[in-house]
């Protein structure tokens, strides 16, 4: 009970988030009409997706730090659910995109940002690959899996502000790489924030099982040190 | 930092006496930049800009691929017990940025003489075609490295390097407008500069950091 609590957490809120989302009342703006719901949905993929990658990067360091191939399968475990939530966001995107943009894919530099992450997080698992010596590949992957996310940071952070969007939150040098969180409406804030929480729980709830089952699958391996 | 000297003097000297590696990345550029030159004779700015900075791109992997897979592991085990990894690094980086300078100023060159000069400003692409070559050359010599310890051939390094050049790509496509004659707002070009060369301080950072990891075995 004391360690799944979060766990409970995730679903409640994930409960919450669906009905509340849905119910609420929220304000009509131009042509986003009920589209607007989708930000208890698209938007908390990408905050879940940073943290996974983030606590990736995290295991990536530790196991430079010290040579534990269990730093290793938490790496790529964490990313695996980053790229997965990374890939649940575009695709969600794309569906209000279709309805308030008018097509799914607009070449909109947001959406570019994206798909070059997702490409340089494909390379990481085609990197893992490519290399059959298994502490071999949990070193280079760890240095390239370092090296991508500081290369991806700015990627999403400066990429936004250069150019003009169509996407929600500002144009232009004011652009906010997502939206201007100042500027949600109050009902919908109550919504938005237990949404970006169980999301990004859940996220770390389906990694937390991917590594059991590779903790198991590599049980000898991991023992025999 | 005599290490570092020898190690640059080194390849350097080394690229002097096999010069098949540089004729043969030379020529390289010649023939795709020829091929430009038959199949469009007279592009547009916007064209040019871009084919520019994308045969920068493919000439950079070719370039500094070559850097650590040419070296044999026997080698590596060599350099390993003379020189430390940082010292052994920051002379490859050195050396990339030098090899790279040199090759996109020579297709600088090709792409005047074929594709003609739609530049206002040829003094201040110059400038941004020497941080913009930096700039690749020092994403791609780590990457070259972690292609190398997988063993793997330069197919992987573009795998990897690709989506990673990106953001500099279009910082430097965007801020190579600026010779165009497209006029900026005022601060935006120092802006743009002050990104790129932020970028290229942390990848050198990053690079010096990481490298000691892959080098070990």
């Amino acid at each position: 009970m004391r360690k799944s609590w979060w766990k409970i957490l995730a679903v409640v809120l994930l409960i919450y988030t669906f009905t509340a989302g849905f119910l609420i009342h929220i304000p009509h703006i131009g042509n986003l009409k009920e589209t607007a719901r989708n930000l208890f949905f698209h938007v908390p993929m990408w905050f879940g997706q940073i943290t996974l990658l983030s606590i990736s990067l995290v295991y990536s360091i530790l196991y430079l730090r010290t040579p534990d191939l269990k730093y290793d399968i938490f790496a790529v475990c964490f990313a695996k659910t980053g790229i997965l939530m990374g890939i649940l966001g575009l695709v969600t995107g794309s569906i209000w995109a279709t309805y308030t943009w008018g097509s799914p894919w607009s070449n909109d530099p947001k959406q570019i940002g994206v798909a070059i992450a997702l490409l340089i997080y494909f390379a990481y698992l085609v990197l893992r690959n490519a290399v059959p010596d298994i502490d071999k590949r949990a070193k280079v992957s760890a240095v390239y899996n370092i090296f991508a996310y500081f290369i991806y940071i700015p990627l999403i952070m400066i990429l936004p502000r250069m150019v003009e969007s169509l996407h929600p939150g500002g144009k232009g040098v004011e652009g906010n790489p997502g939206l201007n969180g100042a500027d949600l409406d109050a009902n919908m804030q109550l919504v938005f924030l237990p949404a970006v929480i169980g999301w990004t729980l859940l996220g770390a709830w389906i990694s937390t099982l991917n590594i059991r089952i590779e903790l198991i699958r590599d049980k000898n391996l991991l023992n025999a040190e | 930092m005599k290490t570092i000297f020898a190690l640059l003097k080194k390849d350097l000297l080394l690229e002097l006496r096999q010069q098949h590696s540089f004729y043969g990345i030379l020529l390289y550029v010649a023939s795709t930049i020829f091929v430009l030159y038959l199949s469009l004779s007279n592009p547009e700015p916007d064209v040019w800009n871009a084919l520019f900075w994308v045969i920068q791109l493919f000439v950079c992997v070719n370039a500094v691929a070559k850097s650590f897979l040419q070296e044999s592991r026997g080698r590596m085990l060599y350099f390993y017990s003379i020189s430390g990894a940082r010292e052994f690094i920051i002379a490859k980086l050195i050396y990339n940025i030098i090899l790279m300078l040199l090759m996109s100023m020579m297709s600088l060159g090709l792409f005047f003489l074929l594709l003609k000069n739609p530049l206002d400003k040829p003094l201040v692409f110059l400038g941004i075609v020497c941080l913009g070559s930096i700039s690749l050359s020092l994403v791609f010599t780590l990457l070259a490295a972690i292609a190398a310890k997988a063993q793997q051939n330069a197919a992987l390094m573009a795998i990897l390097g690709f989506p990673l050049i990106v953001p500099q790509l279009l910082l430097v496509i965007r801020l190579s407008k600026a010779a165009f004659g497209e006029q900026f707002r005022t601060g935006a070009v120092l802006n743009l500069t002050g990104l790129i060369v932020g970028l290229d301080i942390m990848v050198l950072i990053l690079s010096i950091i990481l490298f000691p990891f892959l080098w070990k075995d």
